[in-house]
């Protein structure tokens, strides 16, 4: 029945095949041995028929001649011939489309294949793995087939020696399935460094591009692997020496940007120095190199994301970016793409722009953002490239969402400057279409939004204002019950920005959105870094006195547990600082102050701060003492009188010939009270 | 003293004699101040500029090697030699800005050209302009300013493009900054450097940096403008920071791809027969006959010539190859009657060339007297006929230039595969430069005579520094390859030394001594003999066509040779060298050639001739990709 639906789409020649493919099953089931010497020839046949024709790869494939090319090719008694006709037959149906290779992968081609290796004919190794190569490259085949058996990575390292072939196909095979950093240990504790660094220098050029690559990805992120290279040497020379050698002008693009990535993996690894020669003066500026006009778009992207990750933590190669071959100026040609020329001219052209332009952009906004992540003239530099802020704020309500977050990344950046919020920010109204990405974004973009957002309250920040007017505190409220920690800081921390300097009205409506209950959650956030900023957010909500008053009257009780719970627990010197500075706030309140005076258990804690070794801790117990003992308020004498009972004066007297400045003095104003 | 020990490491590296006296003039400075150092990094600059831009010639057209202490403003001070500029004006405004150049203009032929400026001090405001400007530019200016000025100003780090007001362009540079600039001749276009670091040049929508177009030559020039500006210059003297040789690497590559990638056009059939033709019509212009019709067979393509015409002008090359060049003239004589009757000069010149076998003892008038050789004697009876025998005296010659056909007998048994290898790699040489005798080709062959004669160990010795007496410094300079008239003119105070030499040496030169005419008596009455008889054709001669001084030179300098005890080892010995024989037998055969109206050159060589002109006339019209396009870099 298949054969006649085949008849009726395939050419003569596949039926021709495929009639002789049938005979030779039922042949074969006969007599197999009868068949073996024709074997070959149907095979060779086979080969010939499916060479570049996806359709009767299909055709052959559904009609089951995979097994069966399978059970031949695992046949110790087979000859050798029929076996590599086989594999080469194999290696031809895994070049069709990505449905081939599932079917392939499906049928356990990969187990057969990497049996066969096991042979000792080179001819059929090679064809061995001619057909696993082209089946691993694909991404259609789960990488972690080839770790599943742990003898085939010795296998394969072993096989490195055998010819230039096994050399190319297999470490093609390695760059390609090392994409963990499992994969990464696995590869250098069987010896991929020792094995792959002497064919960087092959005679064939196949061979040291592909072993380049196989650093590139071992190198990736791994620390291990990074310091072991720079060790290694290849022909008495140091691994960095040739890469470097790689990166030379005169080589083909694709080697000097691979040399560059492993280069700056190995940088980023801290395997080598950010001042070093072969960064500052080869691997940089070869990068930037890769970003210019004249190069591919692929190579174009490639260059400017590794570029970006090789100079996000480092200034001076930032700096030294900024100005090489005007870096700043050449990233606004990623966004001409697709240019008003192609889509007049050429057809296919404009087809290969649309199907880059995504990656363009959110390349250049990666490489904005690294660029200006430090130097304040680096950024001013890059808003002030042509309609800078008008290509992030268009970016930020694209459909890709690798554009949204580097656009988002690229703006986080930028916020990063008092003068860029006070004046291109607010120029655009970046603040709208941020809003509107932290509507349901994926968490990724949520973080980079909100981390910009909370730049964007800074109380100096125009936009700070409106932000408000949009109902911006629930949003951040919500985020603070997010299961991820840096959701959580970006949204408290948000809050404290908002806080800080408030009108009444808005630090009402915090609490109220946030409710106490959250609150005191976030105080026991397992995250310091939050809990440090709902710290921070209760120290700018008990900020002036009426606001004070206010919140205390209403919620004193759950603050006053809250600090005595913190004050109580295990926390680091500065969550403690911060806990006696909001103390320190409840106690310049009017009525807030009754809290504390009536709380005789808060005011032992008060003094035992003050003698505390910390001279942070013991200042900010001093200041509250100092708020609750100051003369000009009601009831001053009566607190003054309970507190040298107490013994607080004794402290202070100490106090007084403390050897920091600071605490001398503030003790000296405090015993002023008492003498006034 | 100096002087002596600075030569010698430019002698080893510099092969052309005139540019080491060249190099000797300009390290007269150094001579006074006999500084070590300094002669060191002179030889480092040396060495750079060669590897750098090695299609530039130095004799038309200088390479920039330090300031010009003329060609600069009045406020300019030079020190260091030249090198360290420093501001000395009052510097109250734009009007006190001075400017100095190199002491010459960036030749076309580097192709791409750059250079390193070191700000050694920023003075009180840093106002230094670096770039490139015109001769006759207005030194009272910065550099960038002017017309065909170009400059990068430190103070704002604008591009200043022929105009008063600059381009944004890159960062500001201050003391400690190493500010380059780099010049592509290819595309014209100039960028800059700092501390290593390219800056760029063109861009999209803004050209920052200017299209040097047509332009007259530009000097590097360095412009200051206040008090304390103190700038050091690198014209090569140190490594660059940046990388310039990478960044013609690239450029290099880019050339090479674009020859690689040259469209021929449409017809390819058509491509194919011209090149079939070169490759035939050059091995039938040597005389390659049955290489010629082996290769004409198999591409299925015809020969202008007649095989018996090829085979008789293979014959004549071999005679006068192998040193019978009274043979030879006899062959053609008889083979192209009127020939040589027609063009006396050629005859002259053979004539002489006979006469210089002689003295050899390798012409057959001389050698059938010799006793030394009975073997080529016998195989050759001195019959100017054709006889049959004569294939075998063909397979005999043959045999010793399997390699090169047009290889020579050598002189003597040990000394054969040197010169036999020598004699290869002059072939080359001269084959690439134009036909018309090349000066880097006679230097060289200059420098081999004295190499393969016996004072070889001894002016060996005088390259060292330890010998000293005034002797051996002479003997050193005669070694350098001093051109032929000077030869000449000292003449007689060497010709004492080199007795003297030959007598020192005399122990080694017994046991393969050469002799006159073989050592035979009867053989030297019959040289002297046709001495005079080319004394005669000499006068003859001048009388019919007038004075001729190549005539007269040519018989004077093979006169001279009598008048060494050892001809071989003597100032003009390097007439006997058997690869002067190649010279006058290629004239012979495009001689014959022309007398049978087929072309005297063979096409492959007019082609490799005008490649080499257009290369040259490329740097000429300041055509940049010229330095990266040359002929030897293609002849592997």
């Amino acid at each position: 029945d298949r054969l006649v639906v085949y008849l009726t789409n395939s050419t003569l020649k596949i039926i021709y095949s495929v009639l002789r493919l049938i005979c030779f099953y039922a042949i074969e089931k006969v007599c197999y041995a009868q068949v073996i010497s024709t074997c070959t020839f149907i095979d060779s046949d086979m080969k010939n028929a499916v060479i570049g024709n996806n359709r009767q790869k299909a055709n052959l494939i559904v009609l089951g001649a995979v097994p069966r090319l399978l059970y031949l090719l695992q046949q110790s008694s087979s000859s050798l011939e029929l076996r590599t006709e086989c594999a080469v037959v194999l290696g031809s149906l895994s070049m069709g489309t990505e449905n081939n290779i599932k079917s392939l992968v499906d049928c356990h081609i990969i187990p057969a294949l990497l049996q066969g290796l096991l042979c000792s004919d080179l001819i059929f190794i090679e064809a061995c793995l001619r057909c696993l190569r082209t089946i691993f490259i694909s991404p259609v085949t789960p990488v972690q087939l080839l770790y599943t058996d742990p003898t085939v990575i010795p296998h394969l390292m072993s096989l490195l020696s055998r010819s230039q072939h096994t050399q190319e196909y297999i470490t093609q095979i390695f760059a390609h399935c090392c994409k963990t950093p499992e994969h990464q240990t696995v590869l250098f504790n069987h010896g991929a460094i020792q094995n792959i660094a002497p064919l960087l220098i092959s005679p064939s050029y196949k061979v040291r591009m592909q072993a380049l690559k196989c650093f590139s990805v071992l190198a990736y992120e791994n620390a291990q692997v990074s310091m072991t290279l720079v060790n290694v040497l290849v022909d008495g020379e140091q691994l960095s020496q040739v890469f470097v050698r790689m990166m030379q002008r005169d080589k083909p693009i694709e080697m000097q940007l691979t040399a560059a990535k492993c280069l700056t993996y190995m940088c980023r690894a801290g395997a080598i120095r950010t001042d070093d020669n072969c960064i500052v003066l080869k691997t940089l500026p070869c990068l930037v190199r890769m970003c210019s006009k004249e190069r591919l778009l692929e190579e174009r992207v490639e260059g400017a994301e590794t570029l970006a990750y090789l100079m996000e933590p480092d200034i001076e190669l930032q700096r030294i970016a900024s100005v090489t071959d005007h870096l700043v100026s050449m990233l606004a040609d990623y966004f001409k793409y697709p240019s008003s020329v192609s889509a007049i001219t050429d057809i296919k052209r404009l087809d290969h722009d649309l199907k880059h332009a995504h990656e363009l952009r959110q390349a250049a906004f990666k490489l904005y953002a690294s660029l200006g992540s430090n130097d304040e003239d680096i950024r001013k530099k890059i808003t002030e490239t042509e309609n800078m802020m008008d290509r992030i704020v268009s970016g930020l309500s694209e459909s890709s969402i690798k554009v949204r977050l580097a656009a988002v990344r690229c703006l986080h950046s930028l916020s990063r400057s008092v003068q860029q919020l006070r004046t291109s920010f607010h120029d655009h109204a970046v603040w709208k279409p941020l809003m509107k990405l932290l509507q349901n974004a994926p968490d990724e973009v949520l973080v980079m939004a909100s981390s910009t957002l909370c730049n964007l309250l800074l109380e100096f920040s125009p936009s700070k204002e409106p932000i408000l007017e949009s109902g911006v505190i629930e949003l951040l409220c919500s985020l603070t019950q997010s299961d991820s920690p840096a959701l959580r800081v970006n949204g408290i921390w948000a809050l404290m920005n908002m806080a800080f300097q408030a009108d009444q009205k808005v630090k009402v409506e915090i609490v109220q959105a946030l409710g106490t209950e959250q609150l005191f959650r976030l105080l026991s956030d397992p995250d310091t870094n939050v809990l440090m900023k709902t710290l921070g957010l209760l120290r700018n909500l008990l900020s002036t006195r009426p606001h004070i008053d206010q919140i205390m009257s209403s919620h004193g009780k759950q603050i006053m547990q809250a600090v005595t719970l913190i004050l109580e627990g295990e926390h680091s010197i500065e969550v403690k600082e911060q806990t006696l500075c909001i103390l320190a706030n409840i106690a310049d309140g009017n009525t807030a102050k009754e809290l504390i005076m009536t709380n005789d258990d808060m005011l032992q804690k008060i003094k035992y701060y003050m003698g505390h070794s910390n001279v942070k801790l013991q200042l900010a117990a001093t200041f509250c003492i100092s708020n609750l003992i100051w003369n000009e308020e009601d009831g001053s004498q009566e607190r003054q009188d309970k507190l040298r009972e107490m013994g607080f004066v004794d402290i202070l007297h100490k106090l007084t010939q403390a050897s920091d400045p600071n605490l001398c003095d503030r003790a000296k104003t405090a015993m002023q009270q008492y003498l006034a | 003293k100096w002087g002596r020990h600075w030569m010698c490491p430019v002698k080893t590296t510099l092969l052309q004699p005139s540019k080491a006296a060249k190099m000797a003039e300009l390290g007269a400075g150094s001579l006074l101040t006999g500084d070590p150092a300094f002669n060191y990094q002179e030889h480092e600059l040396n060495e750079r500029l060669k590897r750098l831009y090695p299609a530039v010639n130095e004799e038309e057209t200088p390479l920039p090697r330090s300031w010009s202490p003329k060609d600069k403003y009045s406020y300019i001070g030079l020190s260091q030699n030249n090198l360290r500029v420093h501001y000395k004006g009052h510097g109250k405004n734009h009007k006190d800005a001075a400017s100095v150049r190199a002491t010459h203009p960036i030749p076309a032929a580097c192709g791409i050209y750059y250079f390193e400026v070191k700000i050694v001090s920023k003075g009180r405001d840093g106002y230094m302009g670096i770039g490139l400007s015109a001769q006759g530019d207005n030194m009272n200016r910065l550099p960038g300013w002017d017309k065909h000025s170009y400059g990068y100003h430190g103070d704002d780090g604008h591009s200043f493009c022929s105009s008063g007001t600059g381009q944004p362009y890159g960062p500001t540079f201050t003391t400690g900054d190493v500010i380059g600039c780099c010049v592509n001749l290819i595309n014209n276009t100039c960028f800059y450097t700092k501390n290593g670091h390219s800056l760029g040049n063109k861009l999209s929508a803004l050209s920052f940096c200017p299209c040097l177009s047509f332009q007259p030559n530009l000097y590097p020039t360095v412009g200051l403008q206040t008090p304390g500006e103190i700038v050091d210059a690198n014209f090569g003297q140190q490594p660059f920071v940046f990388d310039i040789e990478d960044y013609m690497s690239e450029w290099r590559a880019k050339i090479h791809s674009m020859i690689a990638r040259f469209p021929i056009g449409e017809r390819l059939g058509d491509w194919q027969a011209v090149l079939q033709n070169m490759v035939s019509s050059y091995l039938v212009h040597h005389g390659y006959c049955a290489t010629a019709m082996t290769f004409a067979r198999a591409t299925e393509t015809m020969i202008q010539e007649d095989q018996t015409s090829i085979k008789n002008r293979q014959r004549i090359q071999k005679l006068v190859l192998a040193g019978r060049v009274g043979e030879a003239i006899d062959a053609t004589q008889q083979l192209y009657p009127g020939l040589l009757e027609h063009d006396p000069n050629l005859l002259f010149m053979l004539k002489c060339r006979q006469f210089v076998e002689m003295v050899n003892g390798t012409d057959s008038e001389v050698r059938c007297f010799s006793a030394r050789s009975p073997k080529s004697q016998d195989s050759y009876p001195g019959s100017p006929n054709l006889s049959p025998r004569h294939g075998a005296t063909n397979a005999h010659l043959h045999n010793t230039g399997a390699d090169s056909p047009t290889c020579s007998n050598g002189v003597t048994p040990t000394n054969k595969n040197k010169s036999h290898n020598k004699y290869t790699g002059v072939s080359s040489a001269s084959a690439s430069s134009s036909p018309s005798s090349s000066p880097s080709s006679v230097n060289y062959s200059e420098s081999n005579s004295t190499d393969s004669t016996k004072s070889q160990p001894h002016s060996a010795t005088s390259n060292q520094e330890t010998s000293d007496s005034e002797m051996e410094i002479e003997a050193e300079h005669y070694s350098n390859g001093v051109t032929e008239s000077s030869t000449r003119i000292m003449n007689g105070t060497y010709k004492h030394q080199e007795i003297l030499q030959a007598d020192d040496n005399s122990v080694d030169d017994s046991c393969s001594s050469r002799q006159l005419c073989g050592g035979n008596q009867a053989a030297t009455e019959r040289m002297i003999q046709f001495g005079r008889e080319l004394q005669a054709l000499s006068e003859q001669l001048c009388r019919q066509y007038g004075k001729n001084a190549t005539h007269k030179k040519m018989l004077q300098d093979a006169f001279s040779l009598l008048a060494y005890s050892d001809p071989w080892n003597c100032p003009v010995g390097q007439q006997l060298d058997p690869m002067q024989r190649e010279a006058i037998c290629s004239a012979l055969n495009s001689a014959i050639l022309e007398s049978q109206n087929l072309p005297k050159q063979p096409p492959l060589m007019l082609a490799l001739g005008q490649a080499t002109e257009c290369v040259q006339l490329m740097a000429k019209v300041r055509s940049g990709s010229c330095s990266f396009a040359r002929v030897d870099n293609f002849l592997h």
